[in-house]
Parts: C-alpha cells; structure tokens; sequence
C-alpha cells in the first residue's frame, strides 16, 4: 500500500446523498417561489388604491378593507401594550430573580405547552373568559387580550434566551463598578437583549397578522364600517381583522378575488416582517462589533 | 498601617469548605499578590474583599473583613458602595459592547455623575491613569470590543479608575494577555500603587516577584504564608511554600 496522502475520490453513497439533499432543498424552494407568485399574481391586481383606504359599501359601490386593516393595526397594538411588558417582565423574573429550579421548570414546561395549543382553543377560551364572564364582549379589546396569551410564550422564551444570551463577563463587570442588579438590568441586560426581545416582537406581530380561527370568536367576524367613537369605545366594538375577512370573502361569500387581494397584501406584510427580522439582527450584529 | 483586615474567614460553597480561617493584614498603597496551585482559594478570597461571591449559591461566609475598620459583611453595608470604594479588574478583558467612552463613563452614570464636562474630565484622567489615553483618544466613540485585548484590560482598569476606588483588585489580570500587553499592565500597576491599594491574584510566579510588595502563598482554602515579597521567594519559611515556589508542585 502506497504511503501518500493523495488519491482524492468521491464514494458513489456520497454523490447520492449529495443529490438527493439537492433535490430536496430545491423542491422547498420551488414550492416556495410558485406558492408566492401564484397568490401574487391573483391578487396583486386586487390592490388598488380604493381596495386599501375604503370601507365596503353596496350604495356607494365601494369594495375595500380599509376597516379591516384599522381592526388589525388596532388589535397589533393592543397585544403588544400587553404582551411586551408582561412577557419581557417574566423573561426577567425566570432569568434573574426566580430562586427555585422548580418553579421555573414549571414556568418553562408551561409556556411551552402554550406554545402548541391549537389557536382555536384560546377563541373558545376567550370568548368565555374576557367576553362573556369579564363582559368585554366580542370586541378588539377581547381579541387582543386573547392574543396576548396565545403570543406571550414566544415572547417570554425568545427574551429569555436573549437574556441568556448576554454574557456572564458583562454582568460581572457592572457588579464589579457598584451597580445594583437591577441597574444591571437596566442598563447591561436589557440593551444588550433588545435585539431578540424585538425579534420576539416581531414574530409576534406575524402571528397577530396570520391568526384567524381564535379572532373570530372573540372579535368579531365582520368588518363593514370603519370603527366609530373615542379611543375607548373603538376597541370595545367588534371587527375582523384582515386574516378573518379574507376567511370571509373566500369560504362564506365565494368571492375569491378579493380573498386573492388580501392574501396578497398579508403576504407583503409577512415578508416585510421578515425581512425586518433579518435586518435588526444584522444591525445589531454590527453593533456589536 | 492596615487597608484591609481580614480575620478568621471562612467561606463554604455547600460542602465544599473553600477558605479555612484566613487572617491578613493587606497595607495601604501596596501591590499584594496571592498566589498558589488552581483551587487554592485565592480567587474566592479576592472576591470575598468586595463580595462578588455574594450571588454564588450556596455560598456561606463567617469571621469578618474589614476595611478601614468597617465589617464589610456588616448588615448595614451598602454593597454599591462597597464596589465604588474596591473596585475590580477581572481575568478576561470585559468590555461592555458599548463606545471607548461609554464604558469608562459607565460608572460615573450609574452613581449618579451627569454632568458633561465633569464626565469628560474624569473619563480623560482614567483614560491617562490606565495608561491608554494616548492610543484611544482620537476614537472615544468607537467600539470598545475593536481594541486588542491588552487595549481591553487596560479600558477595563480606566473604567473601574473611574469610580475613584481606593482598592483595586484584580483576579489574574493578565493570564488572557501576550508578553508585551502584560509588561505594559504590569508597569501601570507599580504606577497604580502609589495611588491606590492593589491586590493581584496570579499564577505567575515570576509576576509575582516583579511587581508585588507582599505575597501570600495559598494552599488546600489555607494562606500558609504571608510577608514581604522579597523574604517569600529569598527564604520561604514554610517548606510547603518553598516547594511551590521552587516548582516541586502546582
């Protein structure tokens, strides 16, 4: 036997593999690209200048979503006035403050069961609790306080690993100057997390944007007048969102066209979010360096 | 003349008994190092003079430390305080992710220094106190973590300078450093002394012998000997201490 290290080949197992991962990945991607050019290209056409700033009107003759992208940005808002706080407070206590193992365990085991519930249970959930027995009714205020639970374990795990994250030299040296944990906190923990924290935020925002089933049991499953009154009396009227009309138009009224538009238009939003995701964490990257 | 009195100090973590009753004398404006084998206890005594160990789990302490005749384990000791007053440098460079100057000026805002020119002031002299100003001064407002790592540890002493400490510990300050970057540190600490009361834990001998004033020797959670740097390495009363010294183990 020859003592040299030359004598490269490729083993045909090898090539195999190669070819089949290959196949595979391209057929993700394919599906991808055809799924966002097929609903692009129905919908798009649907999304006019009119489609977006009117309400739908059958006198007037206007067809839009306008109240239904109010509702959305509404209930967006809302959840996040809830959700943020809380979730990036319980982050903080499980990471930093809790002392028994046990408990956190039981914390983590539970966000994580949350986590894969079917949203339609936290609808039924919601309806009972906040509409009926807290006598919010169908309303935004109830979809948001339903949403914020469906969405608050993502945003509890995703800033607890974010805290996890920032390194344990870091909080050292702020102990080491005098500083009291909780200005740690503040000032060490929480800057150094708020890329993952907004991470957190926004793949939130996607699942607010994406969730229909949960909403239309406890905010309503129409969106025919833009919301009326004082701040207050807007988020306690009902409304859908835009997922929950295109459900509409596309199963109960079987007008597909203004489904495809409104597909489209999530779409762009859900891209966009992507896309915003990818760019904060390449700014905070930067930042780090 | 005594900085720093600490008497019979015990300390456990859980069952592990990691100090066994160390009494020290540490003197003012003097570079004392600590040295001996890993797991010696000598890192865990450092951290004890400003109670970094306060956060270990399990962590329990009895006799007392005293400094400037104060119990620093005294119920109504403000740990912040303790911090400003004995600061610490630790073995890896530890920048925060922030500007050269934000992190020297760090300090100054969590005490509660605001004022711009004040901070300035104090930001420039830390900066010369830590001997870097010169190679930092024109790019205070880029990255701390661009530096080299000697740039790092000598960012990370001008920070703790900032506080205005009287105590400055630093837990083998230079064991992440090369040659030239550790010469550098081991010159600003002779600087340091003069100002400040510096306590080194290393695991460098021949550091040691340089740059220290006085030296204790730790073994097994025990100080075996403590003197004049000098009298440590010359003629070693222990012969415990001599076999370390001498290279015979650790």
């Amino acid at each position: 036997m020859s003592n040299s290290i030359t004598g490269k080949r490729k083993r045909p197992g090898d090539i195999l593999l190669y070819g089949v991962i290959g196949l595979f990945t391209a057929a993700v991607f394919a599906m991808t690209v055809y799924f966002v050019v097929y609903i692009f290209s129905k919908g798009l056409r649907g999304l006019s200048l009119a489609f977006l700033t009117t309400a739908p009107n059958p006198i007037i003759g206007t067809l839009g979503i306008l109240p239904s992208i109010i509702n959305t940005a509404y209930i967006i808002l809302l959840t996040l006035v809830f959700a943020v706080p809380i979730g990036v407070g319980g982050a903080v206590y499980i990471n930093e403050y809790a002392k028994s193992r046990k408990l956190i365990r039981v914390i983590e085991f539970t966000t994580e069961t949350l986590s894969g519930i079917p949203s339609i249970i936290f609808g039924v959930f919601g309806n009972v609790f906040f509409c009926v027995f807290l006598n919010l009714k169908v309303s935004l205020l109830s979809g948001a306080l339903t949403l914020t639970i469906m969405v608050l374990p993502t945003i509890i795990r995703t800033a607890q690993e974010a805290l996890k994250a920032v390194p344990v030299s870091y909080r050292e040296g702020a102990a080491g100057l005098g500083a009291s944990k909780w200005t740690m906190i503040r000032t060490i923990l929480l800057p150094n997390a708020s890329g993952g924290i907004i991470t957190a935020v926004v793949l939130s925002v996607g699942r607010i944007v994406g969730e229909s089933a949960a909403l239309l049991l406890v905010a309503g499953g129409s969106a025919m007048y833009l919301p009326r009154g004082s701040f207050f009396q807007q988020i306690q009227s009902s409304g859908s969102t835009l997922a929950v009309e295109l459900y509409r138009y596309a199963y109960s009224r079987g007008e597909n066209e203004v489904g495809f538009a409104i597909a489209a238009l999530l779409l762009i939003i859900v891209i966009g979010l992507n896309l915003a995701v990818k760019l904060i964490g390449k700014r905070i990257n930067r930042g780090a360096k | 003349m005594t900085k720093i009195t600490t008497e019979n100090l015990h300390l456990h973590y859980g069952e592990n008994h990691a100090l066994r009753g160390i009494n020290m004398l540490i003197r003012p404006n003097k570079i004392t190092a600590l040295i001996g084998p890993s797991g010696c206890g000598k890192s865990t005594y450092l951290k004890t003079l400003n109670r970094m160990n306060d956060t270990v789990p399990g962590v329990a302490i009895t006799g007392s430390v005293l400094l400037d005749g104060e119990d620093i384990y005294g119920s109504t000791v403000d740990v912040t305080k303790l911090r400003k007053k004995v600061g610490m440098v630790f073995q890896s460079p530890n920048p925060f992710p922030m500007s050269i100057y934000d992190n020297v000026a760090y300090g100054l805002k969590i005490h509660g220094i605001k004022k711009r020119l004040l901070m300035d002031e104090i930001v420039e002299r830390s900066l010369r106190g830590a001997a870097i100003w010169d190679e930092v001064k024109d790019r205070l407002k880029t990255p701390a973590l661009a530096l080299s790592g000697g740039q790092q540890q000598r960012l990370c002493i001008a920070r703790t300078l900032a506080v205005s400490p009287e105590v400055i510990l630093m837990d083998e300050p230079t064991s992440a450093l090369d040659p030239i970057s550790t010469m550098k540190i081991e010159e600003l600490m002779s600087e340091l002394a003069k100002q400040y009361t510096v306590v080194i834990v290393t695991h460098n001998m021949q550091q040691a012998a340089r740059i220290s004033d006085y030296t204790a020797f730790f073994l097994l959670g025990e100080m075996i000997e403590y003197d004049e740097t000098q009298q440590i390495f010359a003629s070693p009363k222990d012969p415990r201490t001599e076999n370390y010294i001498t290279g015979r183990f650790g």
